[in-house]
């Protein structure tokens, strides 16, 4: 059992995060997998309202975003946030409460919104009882993360620290500001935004639920986990330092390029795109920092599964954040909005860099955690190799499917009217929509391969709490 | 411009958005160094044991990638409107691009769309190039409810079978079409009780069949003539100008069967044909008219 002595650090809300990562993110991805499924065979929704790709699909975003993507983020920042201070966790019994309530965020999220409770914002569905939890769990922890902050005994704050702490301010703001809304029942509220401010409110949050959940705080596990398995020094602090900076403050302004060519004024529009073209170098400098502190140890990768988790999802990080520029630029948008190519881009981000970091860092930590080997380093090279091959299959249908389906709508015969009535493009969409189901499917498997490893590193081992490190300057 | 409410607003804008890209420079001037040659040392800082950083700089493909991003919005946002209610120097908007667009496609289409117009419906049914252009103009307005083939579905009309329950003349179908129809069935379970609907749907259905439960035929007709005749008329047959549907001629809007009868006496019905009179113009509607003709059984 573990203890609560003050001079170990407090593994124990890591061990419940970093398991649940593993569990939900199984459940997530199976919604995905099912959904994808019934895009190639309607059948699959066998007639039931609760089962219908409309429900399943928030079900499946806010799945694999917040209680996958969010348990992991929690595990490895509470990890990450007592060892580069030095010091154990700050609140312990505020901790515990972010992971109860987190966990009871997500199993209410389970339940309402196949059953059709939604407030129809895109990430923002959950209605308001359940988003006034959100922010108190938010709240808590925001104190334990900074508390723990300010009882540090480093005198410098190490820079995986900075990122967590952005994505912990930042996304408190966004989900206050955007989720402000009347209730009109105990399940149904309306947002007191209307019409395109509504519409911006709510790209300037959906933008940044990318900009600062899943990049912010992803690079944070970045900035700890890749020199700690390379055992390398970080490339540039330099670097770190001017991509932080410029990172956190060209995302926010990103939001408006969801909105292109719609009743959003122009002014705003070019303003999203404008600043969109800008955080392509920001974006790359993660990239870079990441990439480079392995340089000197390449032969690293030939041996070392976890560093390939690690190096690959940084890779895919380059690729999508020079894809979503590029998607910005008006003219480029006009072909891919709406179009599938929306959805590539997505999970190149989602599987690619999300996901595969995030398998990286737990494949780190659970050996720690439980004090023992993991069970099979195979097995690892196995899930990578899986995910890898998911991914890949998943973007390039995607890619493929989109840009047909956006060329298809905009072709135009010379009486004027359109070549493809709407019907041939879905046609011509079904066997990408195969391929990509395939690839889930894959990635899919993979994570089971995981939830095995895991499960017998876990169950041979015992929860084991390192001691606190002498302070340092 | 009219976004904005005060010049406040508009400063507003302007001030952020220049600070925020001059701050991005700033940032990036300040941090560049040269290269020292020799070992990269560290920064000194340990934490966790082992964690350190190197202080390597800014790679120069990466600034200067920064920069021509950093010189393109500039530029951007000189030409095109972004800058609070500064137009730009092109003075662009979206919604000039789209009006000469408009007017451009009009242009180039409108010879041929008068043509069409100008000709009888009969001979231009008999116009394979016309009846193409009907049939694609049919497939990307009307086919999402009444199918690629015009066969309808539940609760919306085939075009192609003898009823038309708004009525089947020219005039009358570019009305629908143009104005869109709404076709209200009361729900009457309240009015005249679970009993008197099972009743009445039992004497509309043995109109065309033979009856399921022939006692509640006759209690039936007499709920039918308080409360349907208005609409169906006395034997069921129906009126067009009110949208009242045929009730003897086995086609079924919402299906036939008892049970569908009884939830359409019960319930209710509301059938909506939204207008296309702003989307399709006249030569657009004469067009498809002239191909529902040609596709009629």
């Amino acid at each position: 059992m573990s203890t609560t002595s003050p001079d170990v650090y407090n593994y124990t809300v890591v061990r419940q995060f970093a398991i649940m990562t593993v569990v939900w993110g199984i459940v997530g991805m199976l919604v995905g997998v099912l959904i994808a499924a019934q895009l190639v065979w309607p059948a699959l929704n066998f007639d039931t309202a609760w089962l219908t790709f409309g429900r399943l699909r928030p079900l499946h975003t806010n799945a694999v975003i917040f209680a996958f993507g969010g348990s992991a983020l929690f595990a490895t920042s509470y990890y990450v946030v007592q060892r580069t201070c030095h010091t154990r966790l700050a609140l312990g019994p505020l901790a515990a409460f972010t992971f109860w309530g987190w966990n009871l965020v997500i199993v209410l999220a389970a339940v309402t919104l196949p059953l059709g409770i939604t407030t129809t914002k895109e990430y923002a569905e959950l209605e308001w009882p359940i988003d006034i939890l959100i922010a108190v769990v938010w709240v808590s922890y925001a104190l334990v993360f900074f508390a723990t902050i300010l009882k540090r005994r480093v005198k410098h704050i190490y820079v995986a620290n900075w990122f967590f702490g952005a994505f912990i301010v930042t996304v408190a703001i966004l989900h206050i500001f955007n989720s402000l809304a009347v209730p009109v029942t105990h399940a149904k509220s309306y947002s007191i935004y209307a019409g395109v401010h509504d519409a911006m409110v709510q790209w300037w949050y959906g933008h940044n639920a990318v900009g600062f959940f899943l990049t912010a705080g992803f690079l944070g596990i970045m900035y700890y986990f890749i020199p700690k398995q390379a055992n390398r020094p970080v490339y540039s602090y330099r670097l770190s330092v001017v991509h932080f900076w410029s990172l956190i403050f060209t995302y926010i302004w990103a939001g408006p390029h969801h909105l292109h060519y719609s009743v959003l004024p122009d002014w705003a529009q070019s303003l999203g795109m404008v600043f969109s073209l800008v955080l392509l170098a920001p974006s790359w400098g993660g990239m870079i920092n990441g990439i480079m502190t392995l340089s000197g140890a390449w032969h690293k990768l030939r041996t070392d599964p976890i560093l390939k988790f690690l190096i690959v999802s940084v890779s895919f990080y380059g690729m999508s954040t020079f894809e979503g520029p590029m998607m910005s630029i008006k003219t480029v948008n006009a072909l891919s909005h709406f179009t599938d190519w929306t959805i590539g881009h997505v999970h190149s981000g989602a599987l690619g860099w999300v996901g595969m970091v995030s398998m990286g860092a737990l494949y780190y930590l659970i050996p720690r955690l439980y004090g023992q080997k993991i069970y099979s380093v195979r097995l690892i090279d196995l899930h990578f190799w899986m995910a890898t091959v998911g991914i890949v299959l998943y973007i390039t249908s995607m890619w493929i499917s989109g840009i047909m389906q956006g060329l298809m709508w905009r072709a135009v015969n010379e009486d004027g009217t359109l070549i493809y009535s709407f019907i041939e493009t879905v046609e011509a969409m079904h066997p990408y929509y195969l391929v990509r189901f395939l690839g889930g499917l894959i990635y899919l498997a993979g994570m089971l391969v995981m939830a095995y490893n895991v499960y017998m590193t876990v169950r041979s081992g015992r929860a084991e709490d390192a001691p606190v490190l002498a302070s340092a300057h | 411009m009219s976004d904005f409410v005060s010049e406040f607003w508009s400063w507003f804008i302007i001030v952020p958005t220049v600070l925020g890209l001059v701050f991005c420079v700033v940032l990036m001037v300040a941090n560049t160094t040269t290269p020292k040659s020799g070992e990269a040392e560290t920064m000194g800082h340990v934490w966790d044991e082992d964690l350190r950083e190197y202080n390597n700089p800014l790679p120069k493909w990466w600034l200067n990638m920064f920069y021509i991003t950093l010189v393109f919005g500039a530029v951007y946002l000189l030409l095109y409107p972004g800058l609070g209610s500064f137009a730009g120097l092109l003075g662009w908007t979206s919604k000039d691009r789209y009006d000469n667009e408009v007017r451009a496609a009009e242009a180039s289409f409108k010879p041929l769309y008068d043509a069409y117009l100008a000709t009888p419906l009969d001979e231009l049914a008999g116009n394979a190039d016309a009846m193409g252009t009907a049939k694609r103009l049919f497939s990307t307005n009307c086919a999402i409810c009444h199918g690629a083939d015009a066969r309808g579905a539940t609760g919306f009309p085939n075009l192609r079978d003898h009823e038309w329950i708004w009525g089947g003349g020219d005039a009358e179908i570019k009305t629908t079409i143009a104005a869109g129809r709404t076709a209200v069935m009361p729900g009457w379970a309240a009015v005249i009780g679970p009993e008197g609907v099972e009743q009445v749907s039992e004497y509309v259905y043995a109109m065309t069949r033979d009856p399921l439960n022939p006692s509640f035929v006759e209690p039936g007709k007499q709920h039918y003539d308080t409360v349907c005749l208005a609409c169906h008329g006395p034997e069921g047959k129906g009126n067009p100008v009110l949208g009242a549907p045929d009730l003897t001629d086995g086609v079924w809007l919402y299906g036939g069967s008892l049970g569908a009868i009884r939830h359409s006496v019960g319930q209710g019905r509301i059938g909506v044909m939204p207008p296309f009179g702003e989307l399709l113009d006249e030569s657009r509607i004469h067009l498809l008219t002239a191909y529902l003709n040609s596709i009629r059984e």
